[in-house]
């Protein structure tokens, strides 16, 4: 290490010597996603200590910054300069980190049309199991160097190492926004959703509730306004705090109580016949089930249109949480959890019972 | 399965010539005749990829037409103990399927179907061998078309697009490769068929298909690929900016960039290039000029004009007393002719050339290229650049002649002190090339032991006997450690008060 980084230091110190005991540590940021995934085991290990934003210089779209800031702030930074992360991703608590965010690897209602985080990571620095600081990818928007190690970072919930700090692809704000509402019936919606994503009006969100589906515009205000016109429906206010209530759940659709599921399935998939509410986003492939189905039905009915299903929030964490992966593919996993984390003591479980 | 096969295999008996026998004997018991290459004359046509300084003729060459055909190879071959070296078109730059004289190499050109194209979810299923442009024509009737577009495009394979992560110069906007597979079926090196990905928009688990982006044919044989595909844009404009020097042509770059515009297409070359592109094929490219900027803007007409607008206003702004705008196909393709046949165009002023695929932060171009220019009077060899302005990706063209003694070795220098240039800067050897054999040294440069050793392992985990590809993409720790190179720490060489470059 080129400078002194005492944060960084006494983590190293502490995974060390977890590792000496084999014990299994919970990578902690802000606590946000606590409910996500299987049950959180082991001795917490936060990461707020390590903050601030590194490099960020607009004109080159990039933002470097360390795991334990809090998204709010990077949000608050980036926007001052009209740039944002195009995956929108949610917070759910007002603690999130940006480790934390890149761990989960979720991403809000803009995803079809931008890309996931994985899309807009550029590079990481992790520690692993052994204490070593590995840096993988960089600050650059091509780079094939050796495999890319930073990409199977986002969404691996901490099970791989601990990110100490991450590089971020960035995007510019549009120029002009706009929501629309068309009350439509299920059918009506599911053919609306098809044409908007095979379509070229700059769509960059759609929730259908049941009843109603939103659409929202971005671009050039021209092309904004072009895309109303031939939509049609109502126009919601600019200032609707619509999207970021529906990436944050707190739409009352979400407020309902039950377990909440998550099926990722091709946009086009047919309408699955579960009993239970449905949520649509991604223009059809992101639907939310708030269902007393058995697991074993939704996953059988996410994996017949070709999804995955994943037991979200409010749901036993016991058994497995996300859609199990096939036993030669599991073994891959575990071999590269084994490369990263010999031990296995980060967020062991969190993931997979078996990782 | 994947675990404990290791034990099975029957300990390792005969020479390596005598295991290439064998399997040449097993495969021929199955494989239709055809589809076995062992003639010398026939084997000769694969000993080199599209980096031609490297040759070897390989020991024996498969061409499967199926997975399962693959699947057996593979099995087969680990049997043996034989290596496997994937091949798609063979059009790599960097050495990646450069044959092994002991060794399989394993083409995938007849696995060359479309398999479906879904218009409703935009997504086109292929076999590996099918060509990146074929996928584009193939959705063409549905209005849609795959994003990813290297200069390659016409003969390069999907398969070796994902082996490699390629890009292209629409990539700025429509990213990577990685950014554009949803989903794939590899097989395993013991000859199971993995998926990855889905035709979902994610899928559970570790992102295996983003680490298989780029991995060289080290990890496992790709036998499918399922792409997003996206609307054709209604609307395109180009326009072309020369300027009087570098700085001034970088500087209307980051300009555009810090406007919040994302063009399509944001390209820049240099007066060598201009002037052997505008030799080679007309295109009215001002051959004063110290550099030019294409920009590709796309979307809906009223996006497209307002954009093309300020673009313009910017690149005047920044110095350009001439900018040209091209809306209808002929036009555009006028303008674009120069960049794509940039290096065929070098090919016809020079005996030989190198390419090389450094990246760099966008904000260091004009001093990078300063040095470029430096390190080529040192060398005593001409370049010409062209580049991916937009994302920083550079491709130096160094000019040489290998039928004089010594200047092959010398434009290797050269090349390797331009990607060391590129990690100091805070970039990377290889924007979209891969390593192969080519950049094994530069990859010294720019990783500590540290990151090596995991890539090592991640390979055994993948391919615990080491028989895909091997030698490939990342070196030996001993290989660093003889080389003596630097690792360069955060874009820091050592010493960096002495004079080096
Ligand atoms: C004139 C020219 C212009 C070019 N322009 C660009 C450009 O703009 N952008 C760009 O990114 N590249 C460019 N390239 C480089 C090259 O075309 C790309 O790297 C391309 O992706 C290679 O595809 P291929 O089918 O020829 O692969 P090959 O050269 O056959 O193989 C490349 C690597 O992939 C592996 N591989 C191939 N197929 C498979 C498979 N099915 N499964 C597993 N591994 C496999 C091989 O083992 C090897 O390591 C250019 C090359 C030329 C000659």
């Amino acid at each position: 290490m080129p400078c002194a980084d005492p944060p960084l230091e006494a983590l190293r110190e502490r995974v060390l010597e977890a590792a000496d005991r084999a014990a299994p540590l919970e990578i902690v940021g802000g606590g946000s996603k606590r409910f996500y995934g299987r049950e959180p085991q082991g001795e917490p290990l936060s990461t707020v200590a390590l903050t601030g934003i590194v490099r960020y210089q607009p004109s080159e779209l990039f933002v470097t910054v360390r795991a334990g800031t809090p998204l709010a702030q990077l949000e608050a930074t980036l926007a001052a300069e009209g740039q944002m992360l195009a995956f929108e991703p949610p917070h759910f608590g007002p603690g999130a980190t940006v480790g934390g965010m890149v761990a989960a690897g979720l991403a809000g209602p803009r995803r079809p049309w931008t890309g996931a985080v994985r899309d807009h990571l550029l590079g990481v620095r992790v520690l692993d199991g052994s204490g070593r600081l590995l840096h993988f990818g960089g600050e650059v928007m091509k780079n094939v160097a050796g495999y890319d190690l930073f990409r199977p970072m986002a969404g691996a919930l901490g099970t791989l190492g601990v990110l100490v700090e991450v590089t971020l692809k960035l995007s510019p704000v549009p120029a002009c926004t706009r929501t629309r509402a068309l009350p439509l019936n299920p059918d009506e919606a599911r053919s609306a959703m098809g044409r908007l994503w095979g379509g070229a009006e700059p769509v960059t969100a759609t929730w259908y509730d049941g009843e109603t589906l939103y659409v929202r515009l971005a671009g050039e205000e021209p092309a904004v306004a072009r895309g109303e016109r031939r939509l049609g429906g109502e126009a919601l206010p600019e200032t609707t705090t619509l999207w970021r209530d529906l990436r944050e759940h707190r739409l009352p659709w979400f407020r309902e109580p039950g377990p909440l599921w998550r099926l990722s399935v091709p946009p086009a998939a047919p309408a699955i016949r579960l009993p239970g509410d449905w949520g649509v986003e991604w223009a059809g492939a992101q639907r939310w089930l708030r269902s007393p189905a058995e697991a074993g039905a939704v996953r059988h009915a996410a994996a017949a249109v070709g999804g995955h299903a994943t037991l979200f929030r409010g749901g036993a964490r016991k058994g497995e949480v996300f859609h199990p992966l096939d036993p030669a593919l599991l073994t891959l996993h575990q071999r590269l959890k084994a490369v990263f984390d010999p031990k296995g003591i980060f967020n062991p479980g969190r993931l997979y019972t078996q990782l | 399965m994947l675990t404990d096969t290791k034990d099975k295999l029957p300990p390792s008996t005969g020479t390596p010539a005598e295991r290439l026998a064998a399997l040449r004997d097993e495969l021929a018991g199955w494989l239709p005749g055809e589809a076995l290459v062992t003639r010398p004359e026939t084997l000769r046509a694969y000993e080199c990829d599209g980096l031609p300084a490297y040759r070897r003729v390989p020991g024996l060459v498969a061409l499967p037409s199926t997975a399962e055909e693959v699947a057996r190879i593979l099995a087969a071959a680990r049997w043996h103990r034989v290596p496997v070296i994937a091949r798609g078109a063979g059009t790599g730059l960097s050495g990646g399927a450069l044959p092994d004289p002991d060794g399989l190499l394993l083409s995938l050109a007849r696995l060359n179907r479309i398999l479906e194209i879904d218009p409703d979810n935009r997504t086109a299923r292929v076999q590996p061998g099918v060509r990146n442009l074929a996928i584009s024509e193939a959705a063409a009737p549905h209005g849609l078309y795959y994003a990813p577009d290297p200069s390659s495009q016409i003969a390069c394979s999907i398969g070796g697009n994902v082996a490699e992560n390629a890009g292209g110069v629409h990539c700025l906007k429509y990213g990577l490769t990685v950014n554009n597979v949803v989903g794939l079926r590899m097989v395993t090196p013991c000859g199971e068929i993995l998926t990855l990905g889905s035709e979902a928009l994610d899928a559970p688990g570790y992102d295996l298909l983003a680490l298989l982006h780029g991995s060289e044919g080290m990890l496992g044989v790709i036998v499918e690929i399922t792409v997003r595909l996206l609307p054709r844009p209604e609307s395109v404009a180009v326009l072309l900016a020369a300027f009087d020097t570098i700085p001034a042509a970088a500087e209307a770059v980051a300009a555009i960039i810090g406007a919040g515009i994302v063009p399509a297409g944001l390209e820049m070359m240099d007066n060598p290039a201009i002037r052997a592109a505008e030799d080679f094929v007309h295109a009215g490219y001002p051959v004063e000029a110290a550099a030019i900027v294409l920009v590709e803007l796309d979307g809906t007409p009223e996006a497209v004009d307002a954009a093309a607008e300020r673009v313009a206003a910017l690149l005047r702004e920044h110095g350009s007393a001439q900018v040209r705008l091209a809306r209808d196909p002929d036009q555009r393709a006028r303008l674009w002719a120069g960049r794509k046949s940039a290096f065929p165009a070098v090919g016809r002023i020079s005996p030989d050339y190198y390419c090389m695929d450094g990246t760099i932060p966008r904000h260091r171009l004009a001093e990078v290229l300063a040095e470029i220019a430096r390190l080529s009077k040192d060398f005593g060899l001409p370049v010409a650049n062209v580049f991916h302005a937009g994302d920083g990706n550079l491709h130096p063209l160094i000019l040489y002649d290998a039928a004089r003694d010594g200047e092959l070795e010398k434009a290797e220098r050269f090349g390797a002190r331009i990607l060391e240039l590129c990690v100091a800067v805070g970039g990377t050897i290889t924007g979209e090339h891969g390593v192969g054999v080519e950049k094994l040294d530069s990859m010294c440069v720019q990783f500590a032991p540290a990151e090596l050793e995991c890539f090592h392992a991640v390979k055994r985990a993948f391919d615990p006997d080491g028989l895909l590809n091997p030698g490939k993409a990342v070196p030996t720790l001993h290989r660093c450690a003889e080389l003596g190179a630097m690792h360069v720490h955060d874009g820091r060489l050592p010493h960096a008060d002495l004079p080096r470059f």
